[in-house]
């Protein structure tokens, strides 16, 4: 099987033909839109596979006798192994189905955390993180009296290894890191963090996010403890997400949700809890959204990760050297290594009125300080634009926000 | 530029926003208080000096888009020499006309005044930019209150 995929001819993505598979276009005619960082479109098969799942094949998961029920299961179950293959987990229980990446890296956060984290103990993350990745840490600190300590990135906006290096220490019990900025783009190096980190006893959450739609990911290649993502920044529907985590791990942490589907025996006096992922997932799971998920697996694994990883950073490539012959504008620096998100400033214009001009140009971006605001202070900011990539994103989309920008010039700065 | 636009940024609050009136704290203002506007970062602090029922002194210092700083431009010039019943009442205009409530007719006094905020009145097309043009307002309010320990948030 593996020859075959070596032998498959290599297909650049021709973002203008799949534009066709997402109807959004259809439905906004000229629409420019820059903001799969935030949320990405979906493309017609996760849409009528959605539809097509509730009219065909839907009933409870793992709860009826009766053969619907089965099959409904059967495709929640297909789903959980498709991620596993997506990522490359080595078992599809590592596989817990969540809400999304805020739920969770706070499962660990709770779960773990109360667990594994005692007085005294430090937790690091990255100045570069979503709020997600640095409000639980900071509550599961302040809860055991842990501390949480931020390394910061370097002049060039890339991870600074050396400055990371010096924070860890033995206390170190966690390292949480983002994957690919949401605000930079920048490429964190999430090997070399998590050999560090492991070196000093401490476990490492990778938060995807950003990366998951863009590039390959082997979750054993990081060598890292846990990784988050979000269906919806996948192409996938809204409110289905991931947490996979080494079973090792997923075995040793308590319950932190609880209710049907995730016990084995409940009496007065105990409750035995089943075995992850199953532990971690009480409630009717979201069953459509989690084949909504697979198709959008499936619909990435078909233009091939390394061929989105190609096209997004040739049009990165692209952008930058656009938006920076622009007079007054700044782009944020995002080191050597950087992926498909671009933020940046016009000299004193509040990102959001840029953002309304852009929008009345027909260009689709994210203003303020995309939930990071640790960032932005240190930036001394009170936000950026940001401009974020999707694979029907062409030269042309950023022609046209370049042109936006500089109406916008026009009108605040002339 | 499309007209839309125009409508929203109008020369005057393009003016206001690039050089904003009475931004300046007032060093022993009666009332003070800060807005917040957790969405788009934007801060403001309005203060105020009473003499008895009359704005004497009123002015502003903050961060924020055109939109509201322009707005807190604008509301200190009108507000300048005002009963607070008439403040008020060009408040719940304003916040009325940008926001589609109804509109109750003002005292002819006042009618000038209404008018020159009606620039800002644009943004009612802009759901997402109301909120900047009703900030200061706001937090004018919160500072006839006694000013708020806490920042007035818009969310």
């Amino acid at each position: 099987m593996n020859d075959l995929a070596a032998v498959k001819p290599r297909v650049a993505l021709d973002p203008r033909v799949l534009r066709r598979e997402f109807p959004i276009y259809q439905n906004n005619p000229g629409l420019v839109f820059l903001d799969s960082g935030a949320s990405a479109q979906k493309p017609a098969l996760v849409i009528d596979g959605v539809a097509e799942f509730y009219r065909r094949d839907y009933a409870n998961v793992h709860r009826g006798v009766y053969q619907l029920s089965q099959r409904s299961t059967d495709a929640f179950e297909a789903a959980r192994e498709a991620t596993r293959a997506f990522l490359n987990a080595a078992d599809a229980n590592e596989i817990v189905f969540t809400r999304g990446a805020t739920e969770s890296i706070n499962l660990v956060a709770q779960s773990w955390g109360p667990a594994f984290v005692k007085a005294g103990d430090e937790i690091i993350v990255s100045d570069l993180e979503h709020h997600s990745n640095f409000v639980p840490w900071q509550m599961l600190c302040e809860r055991m009296g842990a501390r949480l300590v931020v390394a910061p990135t370097g002049a060039d906006g890339g991870f600074d290894l050396a400055a990371f290096e010096a924070r860890l220490s033995p206390r170190t019990k966690m390292v949480a890191v983002t994957h690919v900025s949401n605000v930079t783009g920048a490429i964190l190096p999430v090997e070399r963090i998590t050999e560090l980190a492991h070196a000093k006893g401490a476990r490492v959450l990778v938060d995807g996010c950003q990366a998951i739609s863009r590039m390959p990911v082997d979750v054993q290649a990081i060598g890292c403890d846990f990784y988050a993502f979000s269906g919806h920044k996948a192409y996938g529907p809204s409110g289905i997400g991931v947490l996979w985590g080494r079973y090792a791990l997923l075995v040793a942490m308590p319950p932190w949700q609880t209710g049907g589907g995730m016990i084995t025996q409940v009496t007065a006096a105990h409750t035995e809890f089943q075995d992850p992922p199953h532990r971690f997932e009480a409630g009717t799971p979201d069953i459509s959204g989690a084949h909504g998920l697979k198709l959008a697996l499936d619909f990435i694994e078909g233009l091939g990760r390394d061929a989105i990883r190609e096209h997004e950073e040739d049009l990165t490539g692209y952008a930058i050297d656009r938006l920076s012959r622009i007079p007054d504008l700044d782009l944020l620096p995002g080191g050597q290594r950087r992926l498909s998100v671009l933020s940046f400033t016009l000299n004193g214009i509040h990102p959001h009125d840029v953002g309304t001009v852009l929008d009345q140009h027909g260009v689709a971006v994210r203003v303020g300080h995309h939930c990071a605001q640790p960032l932005m202070d240190k930036l001394g900011i009170a936000g950026t634009v940001r401009a974020s990539l999707g694979v029907y994103n062409d030269r042309d989309d950023i022609d046209a926000l370049a042109a936006a920008v500089e109406a916008c010039r026009e009108m605040f700065l002339r | 530029m499309t007209m839309d636009l125009r409508e929203l940024y109008q020369d005057i609050i393009l003016d206001h926003g690039r050089h904003p009136r009475n931004f300046r704290p007032i060093e022993h203002a009666t009332h003070t208080a800060k807005g917040y506007n957790p969405l788009c970062g934007d801060r403001v602090t309005v203060y105020l000096t009473l003499d008895a029922d009359r704005i004497a002194d009123v002015s502003f210092e903050g961060r924020g888009c055109a939109i509201s700083t322009a707005s807190s431009s604008l509301m200190t010039e009108v507000l300048k020499g005002k009963t607070l019943a008439e403040a008020r009442a060009l408040f719940a205009q304003f916040h009325a006309k940008v926001t589609g409530g109804e509109v109750h007719e003002l005292p002819e006094a006042l009618e000038e005044d209404a008018e020159r905020l009606d620039p800002l009145t644009g943004v009612k097309a802009y759901p997402a930019r109301v909120k900047c043009a009703t900030l200061p307002w706001h937090a004018f309010e919160a500072a006839l209150k006694g000013g708020a320990a806490e920042p007035v948030k818009t969310e």
